[in-house]
């Protein structure tokens, strides 16, 4: 039964991969070497997918994964095992937490949780800079003009203004730049 | 079923257009979920996020299944989640039954360079609104440095970040608390 094991490859995977999209990464190398369903080299081109299209990677890598090996069913069944033990887990927290959430333990503990949510998605923020606009790579090696993006800089700093002063839809802004891109490419 | 469908609805949308992973999301979340429907607050919105961390699986389902428990329960959990799939699986399997090239294309990779700079610019905004409401005191910025620097610098795990904050919040201002 090919369904139940991609179901079950990927609920283990859902459930042991802590902490985002690309923590499922170990987990279907691991898998392509166990079963032979997928080569290390689809693994490449299934991250370049997954971060071309919408969409949380960790599920479009399952998504994709899934079809590849048995269709669209397959990658129905994929999906639904890797978000399924989140959905799970995210439920009994959040039952909890209603129930404790004037306790003044969980009240301390928050507000130690909050600065550390805040400087994971700073670096999260920092890391997707320094794959776009800046490459510290190039600032070490001490080739400073290949180290900065300079028509992508002047692009954030514009956008960065336009989202400041009009304060529309970010759908509107994250169209404009696909535009801006296919026009100019940064 | 009024409600839930819009629940659906909403995270649907925002999962069309979410490109880059989990805390690019955030911005849509806040524009969507704070500032238009009023279904939660930034604070709360950080907290899934820290919780997000530290259990298992995709962040942007988990704070899905979070938000959709807080609005109808269960079934809005699972509602909200459907709604966060929903677009990227089709989307994904259109491209890998029909569209085999598609992240090599060169007009999809222009597009994406754009894109990029703009998930760039969102992801900072998002970070200075949250910055006050996260950051309230001295603890606060030492907790935030420390991670900051250890997430950009070392391979430890987030969840174990967001827990040891955890504690340490625990530690801290309990003591604060039993002093005064």
């Amino acid at each position: 039964m090919i369904y139940l094991r991609l179901f079950l490859e990927f609920f283990k995977t859902g459930l042991l991969a802590v902490g985002g999209g690309l923590a499922t990464l170990p987990f279907l190398r691991e898998l392509a070497a166990k079963t032979g369903w997928f080569t290390q080299k689809d693994i490449i081109h299934m991250i370049a997918v997954s971060e071309s299209t919408p969409g949380p990677i960790g599920v479009n890598m399952s998504t994709y994964t899934g079809f590849t090996v048995k269709g669209i069913l397959g990658g129905l069944t994929s999906t639904f095992g890797l978000v399924l033990p989140s959905v799970i887990v995210c439920i009994c927290v959040a039952a909890v937490l209603q129930k404790f959430k004037e306790n003044k333990t969980v009240e301390n503990a928050f507000n130690g949780l909050r600065p550390a949510s805040m400087a994971l998605i700073t670096a999260a923020g920092i890391s997707v800079i320094c794959g776009c606009l800046v490459f510290p790579n190039e600032i070490i090696n001490g080739n400073f003009a290949a180290a900065f993006n300079v028509k992508g800089i002047i692009f954030a700093a514009i956008l960065l203004f336009l989202f400041k002063k009009y304060k529309k839809h970010p759908v509107i802004y994250i169209a404009l730049s696909a535009v801006m891109g296919l026009i100019i490419g940064f | 079923m009024k409600k839930l469908f819009e629940l659906f609805w909403t995270f649907a949308k925002m999962g069309a257009v979410c490109f880059g992973g989990g805390y690019a999301m955030l911005p849509l979340l806040e524009r969507e979920l704070v500032t238009k429907r009023g279904w939660t607050t930034q604070e709360e919105l950080l907290d899934y996020y820290a919780i997000g961390q530290c259990t298992p699986g995709v962040i942007a389902v988990n704070v899905s299944t979070f938000i959709g428990y807080k609005r109808c329960g269960i079934v809005g959990a699972v509602a909200a989640t459907t709604g966060m799939v929903f677009f990227p699986v089709i989307i994904i399997m259109i491209i890998a039954g029909l569209l085999r090239n598609f992240a090599e294309n060169v007009y999809v990779q222009r597009a994406l360079s754009g894109i990029a700079v703009c998930v760039c610019v969102l992801i900072a905004d998002a970070v200075s609104k949250l910055w006050s409401k996260s950051i309230k005191n001295k603890f606060g910025i030492i907790v935030f440095a420390v991670v900051l620097l250890l997430s950009l610098f070392t391979d430890i795990s987030s969840g174990f970040f967001v827990l040891g904050a955890g504690l340490l919040g625990i530690l801290f201002f309990g003591r604060e608390g039993s002093e005064k």
